[in-house]
């Protein structure tokens, strides 16, 4: 190891590639120069100059859930350390292990209101898993070792290292030690599998008659896909998965019933009210998929296996807990299961199977509606999903900002792998969409990245498209525009009377195509159904190009099926018109 | 019923501000806070009384665990403990109560001003405040409960 002496800015760089951190995205600024001058001397760390420090906290975001591996951006002082807040509250409600660095003013100024400074770890300390104000030069290498170590383990999360200047000083050297294992006698995550309720939840299976598997965004966050895949095939039991889920299990397999929740498939909405047994994997019954959780499948048994402690019977009472690695639990327990000579109530199972099957048929969604052509003259928004999704052969990483869009691509593009779907489900960050992609592409240069947005998130943060220029990112944008806040219409339209207060633009959209051939890209437009798939053919086949693709959507058009608040999960609406009470 | 939860945290800056921190945070009525460092010089004891019910009681306790910066957490109501609080009264010499406390109690004494200090259950100590309210105490400082278990059970680490 180089134990030469190092300034702390070379010792965090340095510490940086110890940890197999080779691409960094950030933006400079007066508290973060020294490690800037640091990256500049040096050829192991790549550095990627975003817009705008949220963009920057996206992409290292996108990063992490694209490769498993953490992100890492860096910011200074002040606004840098500001801006970047909405990227770490994104990062900590959906669990992803990213390392933010920021620069703080110089130690002595600490407290004094000086230029750009803001308490970084006081604004930051309800949105990170854990946070470092470095109080010394030679403490650099061991925090970002404790760092990293508590991003990536248990419940991941992110972490921010605030530091101030003067720890950075080039001018003040030390010899370098980075640590070759962390020793915390306050964190110790639980590791591996939990056995020891293994044999009841066995128990539980053997004799479920109408079982679920609900899994979420913890089996992609812990590599458990596999061990999912490999349960539900054991057993032939339904799977749905949330929004943070999806590709945990495979959306093309005719066992999916799709995403389950607020905006889930009706089938997979049923099948969790009528359960009898519901087996819960990284998954953490959030408002958003319960709906009141007083009435959520009150027949169901709860098999709840969650590597945080304290996700378990935190809405929903676990009959069964199981706190471990989700795929390491799972491991444990299908041996368990192929140990006995288990028998499942076949036909009960299959009865309960080709009761979803029916409620699929009855009112599942249409995955053949490219084929129906223009509606009323219009693109429904679900047709440019499906024609991403047939041009693409399913196999695009698709990341999304937040409202309509992002429940269409959900809904509509079936996600056969983990880590292929990218969005904010947590906080639901508009602006999410665009810079995620850049940490997708940056890690998979070679595949196709597309982007499903709107023309109310894009814009939020655009600025990126300048970017995606000068590091030659050839992200498909799909623009689904409706000339309106979609989600937010949509609920004026359920529930305010169709007063559409401040969501629509009044005619002041920029000109989508104009705007992205500015920043040097190629802009396509559509509107009429005749040109999508030859516009999205032509989109996909641009394989070095940046393609913005606007698409002119039905303004009318709402996303379903949608759970009625303050109700069962059976309690849906299906249309405009139809409901399920 | 009151329940008193007690937690080692590492001695350290921004240790305190992420426990307070996630009361706030996650909507916890806390009614009493005491923390104070340990014999062991890199930790500190808080302890906390709240009047939620149980599953609330786990949840706190859970989630102050997840919290990287403490070290150990206890929720004392589960098995038998002691529970006491330290009460600082001020009265006026003329208005002093008769017969309530002896003179063990009294901490200072001058012509005009007598203070006394109780220790006792909180509830002890409420009782004790409506009884000498016909007397108008000038203030009435009280410490929040500290807690101990009645057994062999010890909030301590090994080091």
């Amino acid at each position: 190891m180089d134990k030469s002496n190092k300034s702390g800015a070379e010792a965090l760089i340095h510490s940086l590639h110890l940890e197999g951190v080779d691409l960094m995205f950030g933006y400079p600024g007066g508290a973060a120069l020294h490690i800037y001058d640091a990256i500049f001397n040096q050829n192991y760390v790549d550095h990627i100059l975003v817009r705008h420090e949220q963009g920057a906290v996206h992409a290292a975001d996108g990063y992490a859930r694209a490769t498993g591996k953490p992100g890492v951006a860096l910011v200074t002082s002040g606004p840098g350390a500001t801006n970047a807040i909405t990227g770490l509250a994104t990062a900590y409600m959906d669990s992803t292990p990213i390392v933010v660095i920021s620069g703080q003013v110089k130690s002595n100024l600490i407290g004094t209101d000086s230029f750009q400074e803001t308490d970084m770890i006081g604004v930051s300390r309800p949105i990170v898993k854990h946070s470092f104000l470095v109080q010394r030069a030679e403490d650099i290498p061991d925090i970002v070792k404790k760092a990293f170590h508590i991003a990536t383990t248990g419940r991941k999360g992110p972490v921010v290292i605030d530091i101030p200047k003067d720890f950075t000083d080039p001018e003040y050297k030390f010899e370098f030690n980075y640590p070759t294992e962390v020793n915390m006698r306050s964190y110790n995550p639980p590791e591996g599998a939990d056995t020891s309720r293994i044999k009841e939840a066995a128990d539980m299976i053997a004799i479920a008659k109408r079982p679920v598997i609900y899994s979420g965004g913890g089996v992609n966050q812990n590599n458990a896909s596999e061990e999912l895949t490999a349960l539900a095939k054991l057993l032939n039991f339904p799977v749905t998965n949330t929004l943070m889920g999806l590709g945990a299990f495979p959306g093309s397999d005719p066992q999916f019933m799709g995403m389950l929740g607020m905006h889930g498939t009706y089938q997979a909405n049923m099948a969790m009210h009528n359960a009898d047994l519901i087996i819960a994997v990284g998954a953490r019954f959030d408002d958003r998929i319960t709906n009141d959780p007083k009435q959520f499948a009150l027949s169901a048994k709860k098999i709840h296996i969650d590597v945080d402690p304290a996700s378990v019977s935190k809405i929903i009472h676990a009959d069964i807990p199981i706190v471990g690695s989700a795929k390491e639990s799972l491991t444990s327990l299908i041996e368990e299961l192929k140990s006995r000579d288990l028998k499942t109530n076949e036909s009960d199972i299959s009865e309960w199977n080709e009761q979803i099957k029916n409620w699929r048929d009855a009112h599942g969604l249409n995955h053949s509606l490219l084929e129906m052509g223009a509606q009323n003259g219009k693109i429904l928004p679900q047709q440019v999903i499906q024609s991403l999704y047939k041009e693409t052969n399913g196999e695009a990483f698709v990341t999304s900002d937040v409202g309509q869009h992002q429940m269409f691509a959900a809904q509509y593009y079936h996600f056969d792998k983990p880590r292929q779907w990218i969005n904010s489900g947590g906080l639901g960050t508009m602006g999410f969409g665009l810079p995620s992609a850049m940490g997708v592409q940056l890690a998979y240069p070679e595949s196709i990245v597309s982007c499903v947005t709107g023309e109310g998130s894009i814009q939020m943060c655009i600025q990126e498209l300048s970017t995606c220029l000068q590091y030659g990112l050839p992200i498909k944008i799909i623009n689904l525009n409706n000339a309106a806040l979609g989600m937010v219409k949509q609920w004026q339209d359920m529930q305010y009377g169709g007063r559409h207060s401040s969501s629509t633009y009044e005619n002041s959209l920029p000109d989508f195509v104009a705007l992205t051939e500015s920043y040097g890209h190629v802009g396509i437009k559509v509107s009429k159904f005749d040109e999508l798939e030859s516009a999205m053919k032509e989109c996909i086949s641009l394989k070095d190009k940046l393609v913005f693709l606007d698409v002119d959507v039905d303004p009318n058009e709402h996303v379903y099926p949608m759970l009625e608040a303050g109700n069962a999960m059976d309690h849906m609406r299906l249309s405009k018109d139809e409901k399920t009470w | 019923m009151k329940r008193v939860i007690a937690l080692l945290m590492e001695n350290q800056p921004g240790a305190l501000s992420r426990v307070v921190g996630l009361f706030s945070q996650r909507g916890y009525n806390i009614e009493t806070l005491v923390v104070a460092p340990t014999n062991d010089s890199t930790l500190s004891r808080l302890t906390m009384s709240t009047e939620g019910d149980e599953k609330v009681v786990e949840q706190i306790t859970k989630q102050l665990d997840k919290l990287i910066d403490v070290v150990m957490v206890t929720n004392l109501s589960e098995s038998e403990f002691v529970e006491r609080e330290l009460m600082l009264i001020k009265f006026t010499k003329d208005s002093f109560p008769e017969n309530v406390f002896d003179e063990s109690n009294i901490v200072s004494k001058d012509n005009q001003i007598i203070n006394v200090q109780v220790v006792g259950t909180s509830s002890e100590l409420d009782k004790l405040i409506s009884e000498i309210d016909a007397n108008n105490p000038l203030e009435i400082v009280r410490s929040g409960s500290l807690g101990i278990s009645s057994d062999e059970k010890t909030l301590t680490i090994e080091n």
